[in-house]
């Protein structure tokens, strides 16, 4: 009986928000010794989105699917990939919704140029402020 | 009963309302027509509207109040609270759940929107008459269409029946000082807007722009500002210490909802400057008090109706969506209209040379607004995208490099700015002030470029931008007695080096911070920058309605007095969440942030280290500028009431 019970405290204990029961992936929260590699990692991180959180990157996320991205990114910069590969590996898998850097393309042409033709219209605006220059 | 009573005092509230638009409307007329018996039924009709004014602030206020103590009171028999609330939770969060939930929010909102008209009603004497009753006829008219909203769509005093024992507590996350303030510090801020957006249609309306109306529409935009400075600030600290990874900026639409005002608010705060001091810039002046208004509105509701999460969250509350939008194409488009039908007949005002103390505040309220509408594509375009079949994602990395080139020269315009002549001025005279600015500039760029070579060039120029900004800031009070410069000029230094202190820490954070992920056994040690951090012990713990593990940090830098530092990771029961406690430690130079993960099955304890470098000037800097909005708003309302007094006198 009091096994029972010492069992019961211990399934009560466990954390409630891990998904599962596999321990995270030890590049999941350590870094790559190489200090370069480990920056370009997380250069990548910051730009990948966390498929199953709330508007979060996966180098900011505690979620376990954001972990196993973080694993998965390293190991892949470990072994020599460009962080370009990596990115087009995850669109590939996961659609573009993966990548915080949409790439330039007809749907996404309006949001670049934006920017650009914003700052020139507003100009031509403000133009109208002016006194014309005397001669 | 008391949500009877509460029930029952909005109702009032908005019956109100509707007597105000019509008094205001009334008072309005008279103040056109001429003639005595005319001036006496307007003086009248003045009084009753501005009466009717502070009871309806004092109503809605009132029902405000009863839904806090259902909160205190723990009453279940109460939908809201019992899907909110928990009867073991806090004293302040349970005061906090009042607002922590769409219904709560939606009548603090129009709480403070009452309450503000209230407070023009109370103190504006300067505004001509029929501008007043038009401004408050406007206050009262949006919030009639919020009154409509609570009651129909989003009442938040619906019973449950049967009540149930208990309720289901309050987003752990929520459950925290800094969070518990921040949603009514905004609110305040979107709400202060209102005020500014209903003074541009009065002054549409009785067709009264200049520079009295700018004059007293001013210290509400001050006001607003401060209060939006304040809660941004506030919001990224918590987001910083509260979410566990030592980011301090996301670019999530939440976040972005709330940078859109502020945008809006900053350009508008610098372009009133104008109308007030030169009568220039008359119908830009309008145009963003209304942009600034419907980017609170934007913001409170896209946050409020879920939309920013998914176009089909919309959906699954079809009447709140519909009801939503209606209120904003009613309100934004009903003031373009106006604007559309008025502006022809305001003319722009003054005009002015390029190089002027005007022509570097059209500069600032040029690039405000290309960054306002690079925020707003942005943080709407995955949903038009969404709309149309197509997931994508836009985040730092589109915002960082559409906004940084345009914030740069910002910073230069703000530099700039204040050392300018009104009108006119000499480029070379200017040149010549830039010496001290420029110089500071040139050498932290070249100690930068020397330690962090061409990699980082952003953050290189963000500190250099930031130098010569802090120097730049400084000079207008140069050649000035110090006790007698007013207080308003006092204000514009402290916010403008704000900005600089700001960019500063925003580039340090993202050039020198260090980074150290380690899984260590208790006793183990590890290294973070100039620290040795000691695993010490790691131990449960338990809060009021929490458990918790606690681990002991032993910290030492170089040869310094060692420390301790006590992170947590608290487990919830209701609703059921984990949340990391990270324990920060703030020095001089910067901060050591540490987080405990999670325990493996062999003793190692995961535990995350950040030493970062002067981060702390971020949130000084935000600081900063809120206190100098202060600083101007006090120096201009007394400079008002002394002028007020003395035009009595005369």
């Amino acid at each position: 009986m009091r096994r029972l019970a010492t069992l019961l405290v211990l399934v009560a204990a466990v954390p409630a928000s891990a998904d599962s029961k596999l321990p995270p992936s030890a590049l999941a929260y350590t870094q790559l010794r190489d200090p370069v590699q480990e920056a370009r990692a997380k250069a990548l991180m910051e730009t990948l989105r966390c498929v199953v959180c709330q508007g979060q990157s996966i180098a900011d996320s505690d979620a376990e699917m954001a972990g196993d991205m973080r694993a998965l990114v390293r190991q892949r910069i470990k072994a020599g990939e460009q962080p370009a590969q990596i990115r087009r590996w995850m669109v590939q898998r996961y659609g573009d919704y993966v990548s915080y850097d949409p790439p330039l393309s007809w749907s996404t042409a309006p949001l670049w140029l934006a920017p650009l033709v914003l700052l020139g219209f507003g100009a031509l605006l403000a133009r109208r402020a002016f006194a014309k220059p005397r001669r | 009963m008391i949500a009877e009573l509460g029930l029952a005092a909005l109702w009032l509230a908005a019956a109100f309302a509707v007597v105000q638009v019509l008094l205001a409307w009334g008072a309005a007329k008279a103040s056109r027509v001429t003639g005595e018996r005319a001036a006496i039924a307007g003086v009248e009709l003045m009084r009753a509207l501005r009466l009717t004014t502070l009871v309806q602030g004092l109503l809605a206020l009132l029902s405000f109040l009863l839904l806090i103590v259902l909160f205190i009171r723990s009453d279940m028999s109460v939908v809201l609270v019992a899907e909110n609330s928990h009867s073991m939770k806090p004293l302040m969060y349970k005061v906090a759940g009042a607002w922590g939930n769409h219904e709560g929010s939606m009548l603090l909102w129009v709480t403070i929107l009452a309450m503000s008209g209230a407070g023009v009603a109370l103190f504006e004497r300067r505004l001509a008459s029929g501008t007043l009753a038009a401004t408050l006829g406007a206050q009262a008219a949006i919030g009639l269409g919020f009154y409509a909203f609570l009651a129909f769509a989003s009442n938040p005093f619906v019973r449950l029946n049967p009540a149930v024992t208990e309720g289901q507590g309050l987003n752990p996350l929520l459950q925290d000082p800094g969070l518990a303030f921040h949603p009514p510090t905004l609110y305040l801020g979107y709400v202060g807007l209102s005020v500014a957006f209903s003074f541009a249609v009065g002054a549409l309306v009785m067709r009264d722009v200049g520079p009295a109306f700018a004059k007293a529409m001013r210290p509400w935009v001050l006001a607003a500002w401060i209060f939006l400075t304040i809660g941004i600030t506030a919001g990224s600290y918590w987001a910083y210490y509260e979410l566990g990874w030592g980011g301090w900026w996301f670019w999530d639409p939440v976040e972005n909802a709330s940078l859109m005002p502020w945008l809006a608010a900053t350009a508008l705060l610098h372009s009133v400057t104008v109308l007030a001091t030169r009568d220039g810039l008359r119908a830009w002046t309008l145009m963003l008090a209304v942009v600034a208004f419907s980017m609170s509105m934007i913001g409170t509701f896209l946050v409020r109706s879920g939309i920013l999460v998914s176009v089909h969250a919309f959906a699954v509350d079809p009447t709140r969506g519909t009801f939503i939008l209606g209120l904003l194409g009613l309100y934004i488009g009903g003031a373009l209209a106006l604007f559309g039908a008025r502006a022809g007949t305001v003319t722009q005002g003054s005009t002015f040379q390029l190089v002027s103390r005007e022509g570097a505040l059209v500069l600032n309220n040029l690039l405000l607004s290309v960054i306002l509408g690079v925020v707003f594509i942005g943080t709407l375009y995955p949903l038009a995208a969404q709309a149309a079949g197509v997931q994508l994602s836009i985040g730092a990395p589109f915002f960082n490099k559409a906004i940084a080139p345009v914030a740069l020269v910002l910073v230069i315009a703000t530099a700039v700015g204040p050392l300018l002549r009104w009108r006119r001025d000499d480029l070379n005279v200017l040149l010549g002030k830039l010496l001290w600015p420029a110089s500071a500039a040139g050498v932290t760029f070249a100690v930068m470029f020397v330690m962090t070579g061409a990699t980082h060039l952003l953050t290189v120029l963000g500190l250099t931008f930031a130098a010569g900004l802090a120097v730049a800031s400084v000079l207008p009070l140069g050649r000035r007695k110090l006790l007698r410069t007013p207080l308003h000029i006092w204000g514009m230094v402290a916010a403008h080096l704000g900005m600089a202190v700001s960019l500063a820490g925003m580039a340090a954070d993202s050039a020198f911070t260090l980074e150290r992920l380690a899984a260590i056994k208790v006793g183990d040690d590890v290294t973070v920058g100039p620290y040795r951090v000691i695993l010490a012990d790691v131990r449960p713990t338990i809060g009021p309605n929490w458990s918790g593990l606690e681990a002991r940090l032993s910290v030492r830098r170089g040869d310094g007095r060692p420390f301790d530092l006590f992170p947590q990771q608290r487990f919830f029961s209701t609703p059921p969440t984990n949340t990391n406690e990270a324990a920060i430690r703030t020095m001089v130079d910067g901060q050591l942030y540490t987080v405990l993960g999670q325990g493996d099955d062999q003793g190692r304890w995961q535990l995350r280290l950040w030493w970062k470098p002067f981060v702390t000037l971020i949130w000084l800097g935000g600081g900063l500028i809120a206190l100098g909005g202060l600083l101007a708003l006090i120096g201009r309302v007394r400079r008002e009431r002394r002028q007020a007094d003395a035009e009595t006198y005369a």
